[in-house]
């Protein structure tokens, strides 16, 4: 079977197109790289997902922590310290469970025990939380004289935060930002790793390159090109943030416009 | 454990419960639960030197090194620590077996790989095989202190060569002017000074490899997420004393709390050291500090 | 490198003379998580069907012997790669992995695999089947093209009937007896053949060994004592 033939039949077999049965002899190079490139579809699935929609509850939980007042700071405080106090890992299996129960007593519920949801929600919430705690310190860092150029434009309220704060808080954050989005694409990797179960064989990379292992038992050939993978995708997301970044700093002068840094303090 | 626990099925509420509690089995989940304690505190010390290694490879003049040690901060980095640990493990076992292969039995003339099988001469099993169950545990345990120390050195690396970057460099500059070697100047002016910039780093990475022991089982040793998921899981009563229906979410539930607890404990103290550390340094929070105080 | 902490219990055969092939201890890998066959006890020790069976055997092949556990998944690269010398965790004899490994004679006859489902009636061609990975039964559902869903665990198959994630679980009917009748669980009509017996497996390098407890395992089989003990713990018919 030529190469070609496998990445037409095995290209799309993550999300349930193309042969059905996995390679079960030959294992070839190409199948391999077919495949877990295939399951990589998951990754950014879930990656992407979790990301856009986290930037919102984060920009959220960030301005409740601000807060001044006592009934919204103390929530986000706590949904910041939950998600970030313990492994996502636990959170996943935690999470299959709780949802499992729930499903019993409310039928709605029952999509969530499927990755493509369950797993969802928590990667969601999980990098809310993170980013939530970057986006908190970066509007603490936010210049005062900003904020007093504001006032002294009249500007309050909504209008204030959204032509002065939230942009300068933006700029301030993106490069741990963009730490937290490498971190979120290599944690979707913990997916089917925990709780949550495989249907249909349609798993994400690590799911095919374990499979790999298994069949091969030679691990030494399906977790580099996992690795590839992946560092590829790290080098995409620096370069797309990177993009955001100089959009974000267009109005400082060349000299002035830092380029972004991944700096180290800020992980996960 | 107890001497009411004879006969757990006539028991009830309490008592039941701290007879199941005390099991052989349960036993297993505490004893993991010190492993997990054991291995951080021994990983930590040796990713740090790791790391220490690392970033003074990275800021050498000699372009070999410096390749090196960014190298392998960069891939490290770039891929999921999970897919590390899945190979890591395999592959380091069997590079030490090989290496003491190669120097214990010279004249062995079967091949090391036959088909799916690696053999190595008897002599250079690791653990020997007629070694008793506890260094083959132990040697489990070093290969994931060293698989841990591996990754998480990689992002201390990180985190220590943005701190040796931060000294300010008229600090290196004195030391030159002062006439000591880039040795001396190194150790006496660069290293000492570095850590308060490095702590923030280090305190997060502390936490994340807290937050890394789940994976332990990917590493083969039993920790807490394995017992939680086997004692978690529906006991029928023919093969237990103590059957109970699906608890697992209850023991996931556990495991947040003791996780949820070790993080803060860990931030409470890491703000301790870091304010200890700051006191009297030309920093930003030094002087915020010092005006706290006046 | 899965060999886990703790669990595996020395044990003290008659003072080992016999060295097999280099082996003064035999290790035995096993799972630990598949009732009766291999489980832990109360007190945290591998009991079962297979440890009594392979405490037994070691003592006839006058070996010294050690238990080890090991997740499933991961079984058969471990025992490649020399972290134990036997698998005896209720595997059945594919020819799948005896390209791999080897494999004594069977130990028990060749059992059908039965379905477990909340529901008597069902179909199971069209419906959700629950399978521990890398298993006989996992490959069979793949194979016929039906709905798979995998789960590392046995146990964690049997929830997800349970809680409603699959329709049934397909898995050794001994298995399946002992949670079948629990939680309106009932055992269909409908049973599969799939695989030989199940054997213990050995590294295909180990061939003295295996000469030994296939050796064992005859005399078992002769004397009596093998179906005296598939009785006990009624993991299989007898032969």
């Amino acid at each position: 079977m030529s190469c070609l033939e496998t990445i037409a039949d095995y290209s799309l077999r993550s999300i349930g197109i193309g042969e059905r049965l996995l390679p079960r002899e030959d294992f070839t190079l190409c199948q391999q790289f077919t495949l877990i490139g295939s399951g990589m579809l998951w990754n950014i699935y879930f990656g992407v997902l979790a990301l856009c929609a986290g930037f919102f509850l984060a920009v959220s939980v960030a301005v409740g922590k601000a807060s001044h007042i006592k009934a919204i700071r103390k929530p986000a405080e706590w949904f910041i310290f939950v998600f970030r106090g313990s492994p996502l890992f636990v959170q996943f299996f935690f999470a299959y469970f709780l949802f499992l129960s729930l499903k019993q007593s409310v039928p709605f519920f029952s999509p969530l025990t499927s990755a493509w949801l369950g797993a969802l929600v928590v990667l969601f919430l999980n990098t809310a939380a993170y980013s939530g705690e970057i986006f908190y310190g970066a509007l603490q860092s936010v210049p005062k004289g900003d904020l007093e150029a504001a006032d002294a434009y009249g500007l309050t309220g909504w209008a204030r935060f959204r032509r002065v704060t939230f942009p300068t808080m933006l700029r301030l954050a993106w490069p741990a930002y963009t730490n937290e989005a490498i971190f979120l694409f290599h944690a979707t990797t913990l997916v089917f790793f925990s709780g949550f179960p495989t249907l249909k064989q349609q798993g994400d990379a690590l799911y095919y390159a374990s499979y790999f292992a298994d069949k091969t038992f030679n691990p030494f050939v399906p977790y580099p090109i996992l690795a590839f993978y992946f560092i590829l995708l790290t080098l995409t997301v620096i370069a797309g943030f990177g993009l955001i970044n100089r959009r974000l700093n267009r109005h400082l002068p060349h000299t002035r416009r830092k380029k972004l840094k991944i700096r180290p303090q800020i992980i996960r | 454990m107890f001497s009411y626990c004879t006969d757990p099925s006539s028991l009830e509420g309490l008592t039941w419960l701290s007879c199941y509690l005390t099991t052989g089995k349960h036993m297993g989940l505490y004893v993991s639960v010190v492993v997990v304690l054991v291995l951080l505190a021994i990983t930590a010390p040796v990713a740090l030197a790791f790391g220490f290694a690392g970033a003074s490879a990275a800021r050498s003049r000699i372009w070999p090194i410096a390749w090196l040690g960014k190298g392998y901060t960069s891939i490290v980095r770039g891929v999921p620590d999970i897919a590390f640990f899945l190979f890591f493990v395999i592959a380091l076992d069997q590079g030490f077996e090989w290496l003491r292969h190669q120097v214990f039995c010279p004249d062995w003339e079967h091949p090391i790989r036959q088909g799916n099988d690696f053999v190595v001469c008897t002599a250079a099993k690791l653990p020997l095989s007629n070694a008793p169950q506890w260094v083959h545990e132990t040697y489990g345990f070093f290969l994931a202190v060293l698989t841990f120390a591996i990754v998480f050195g990689a992002f201390a690396a990180n985190v220590l060569f943005g701190a040796m970057r931060a000294v300010p460099r008229a600090q290196m500059e004195t030391a030159e002017a002062y006439g000591m070697s880039e040795r001396q100047a190194f150790w006496r002016v660069l290293v000492p000074q570095m850590w308060v910039y490095a702590l923030p780093g280090l305190s997060n990475l502390w936490m994340i490899l807290i937050k890394a022991t789940p994976l332990l089982f990917l590493l083969g040793v039993e920790d807490i997420v394995y017992w939680a998921r086997e004692l978690g899981g529906t006991k029928n009563a023919r093969f237990t004393d103590y059957p109970h229906g699906d608890w697992r979410m209850w023991y996931f539930m556990a495991l947040m709390v003791f996780y949820l607890c070790f993080t803060r404990v860990s931030e409470i103290v890491l703000d301790r050291i870091m304010a200890k550390l700051t006191h009297g340094q030309a920093t930003a929070a030094g002087e915020a500090q010092r005006k706290a105080a006046t | 490198m899965k060999h886990l902490l703790l669990g595996a219990a020395a044990l003290a055969v008659t003072a080992s003379m016999a060295l097999a092939g280099g082996h003064s201890v035999v290790r035995m890998g096993t799972e630990g998580a598949y009732e009766p066959w291999n489980f832990i006890n109360d007190a945290g020790e591998i009991d079962g069907f297979e440890r009594e069976l392979g405490d037994e055997l070691c003592k006839r092949a006058e070996l010294t012997c050690e238990w080890v556990k090991n997740d499933w998944d991961s079984i058969i690269p471990n025992l490649v790669s020399g972290n134990y010398d036997t698998i005896i965790a209720g595997m059945s004899i594919t020819a799948e992995r005896d390209e791999v490994i080897d494999f004594t004679q069977p130990y028990t006859p060749p059992d059908p695999s039965a379905y477990v489902a909340l529901d008597a009636g069902l179909d199971v061609e069209g419906a959700v089947i629950a399978a521990q990975a890398t298993t006989i039964q996992a490959g069979f559902i793949a194979e016929k093209g039906w709905t798979l869903i995998e789960f590392a665990t046995p146990e964690e198959t049997v929830a997800a009937v349970r809680n409603g994630e699959a329709d049934a679980v397909l898995a050794d009917k001994s298995f399946l007896d002992t949670v079948a009748g629990t939680d309106g669980l009932v055992m269909l009509d409908r049973m599969e053949a799939i695989g030989g017996g199940v054997g213990m497996g050995l590294r295909e390098s180990d061939a003295e060994l295996r000469a030994k407890f296939d050796a064992a395992i005859t005399s078992m089989k002769e004397d009596g004592t093998l179906n005296a003990l598939i009785a006990k713990w009624e993991v299989a018919s007898q032969f």
